[in-house]
């Protein structure tokens, strides 16, 4: 996640990973395996071993 | 009437854009925004910050109060640019981007063919693309044509604050396109800024110019004083320049001799 490896428990969603990363989906986006995952999904896409997860947000910039 | 900039259908009232880069501190930042009157604030899109204890911009920013712009800072590849903006997208912003494409790390000047091919996909995808670009009349013509809402060229290298260094191709670019014309990157003071309005740029976009100041937030209050007065010295139509004087008080009736003999 995030360029860095990180165990989830198994049945893990995105919206799982969110909460225990205290994200608020609102102001994020996910990518997973380079493809963007809606919000709609969170809940139900399933993270499995060896997924490449990005989670982005907005920081101050010109 | 209200003289406003609309881009991509949306109409707001100030004419000065800025970013929220490179500031000391979130209060500064908070306040400068405050002080230039800005709607539109530009954004960029990066990896969370994990360290909840650390604050987040989005803390500070009220997206209901101002319009985020996310950028593509940091872009090198077209590819990077488009999946920036998609990500900026879902994250929830509306549809409108700010475009780079950067083609250089020395000079940040932006791939223009790079930037143009990044356009036309985004375009097609029903994003409002705003496109950083160089001061190139030609290239602002494709970006027009291919769905641009505006045009953003720089008035100097981002950051350098060196001013407007080739008026002419603004002027030139205003003449070619119907679009909105906004300059961005390279303004340093606040005579910068109306020289831009001036011109008849509809807008500049500027960040290291406040954020970068002594005192930031007096520089945006400049900042939204110029792009003000610059804007109404623009629609109010400049006197011609002339190599010699005119007298501004008459000849007429004056009691004394006028010219030496």
């Amino acid at each position: 996640m995030n360029g860095n490896p990180r165990m989830v428990a198994p049945g893990s969603t995105i919206a799982s990973l969110l909460r225990d990363l205290s994200l608020p989906s609102m102001r994020v986006a996910v990518e997973r395996n380079r493809e963007i995952a809606r919000k709609t999904e969170y809940g139900t896409v399933v993270l499995r071993a060896g997924d490449r997860i990005e989670i982005v947000t907005f920081v101050g910039g010109g | 009437m209200a003289d406003t900039l609309t881009l991509g259908g949306r109409t707001f009232r100030s004419r000065l854009l800025v970013g929220t880069g490179k500031y000391p501190d979130y209060p500064t930042m908070v306040q400068a925004l405050e002080a230039s009157g800005a709607d539109i604030v530009t954004v960029a899109v990066r990896r969370v910050n994990l360290d909840r204890s650390k604050e987040s911009l989005l803390d500070h920013v009220d997206p209901k109060r101002y319009t985020l712009l996310p950028n593509t800072a940091g872009c090198y590849t077209e590819e990077d640019a488009v999946r920036t903006c998609f990500l900026a997208r879902e994250a929830g912003m509306a549809n409108m981007v700010k475009l780079e494409v950067i083609g250089d790390e020395k000079t940040l000047f932006p791939d223009t063919p790079a930037l143009l091919s990044a356009a036309k996909r985004l375009v097609k995808e029903g994003f409002v693309v705003l496109p950083y670009t160089n001061d190139d009349p030609i290239m602002a013509k494709r970006l027009e044509d291919a769905g641009c809402a505006a045009v953003m060229p720089l008035a100097a290298p981002i950051g350098s604050g060196l001013g407007i260094r080739n008026p002419y191709n603004i002027r030139i670019i205003l003449e070619t396109v119907k679009v909105p014309v906004i300059v961005d990157a390279g303004v340093g003071s606040a005579s910068d800024a109306a020289v831009a309005l001036e011109l008849g740029c509809d807008g500049v976009l500027m960040n290291t110019a406040i954020a970068g100041a002594k005192k930031p937030v007096l520089m945006a209050e400049a900042m939204r004083d110029a792009v003000a007065a610059g804007r109404k010295s623009f629609l109010a139509g400049r006197i011609p320049r002339k190599l010699y004087a005119t007298a501004s008080s008459p000849l007429d009736g004056t009691f004394f001799q006028t010219l030496l003999e």
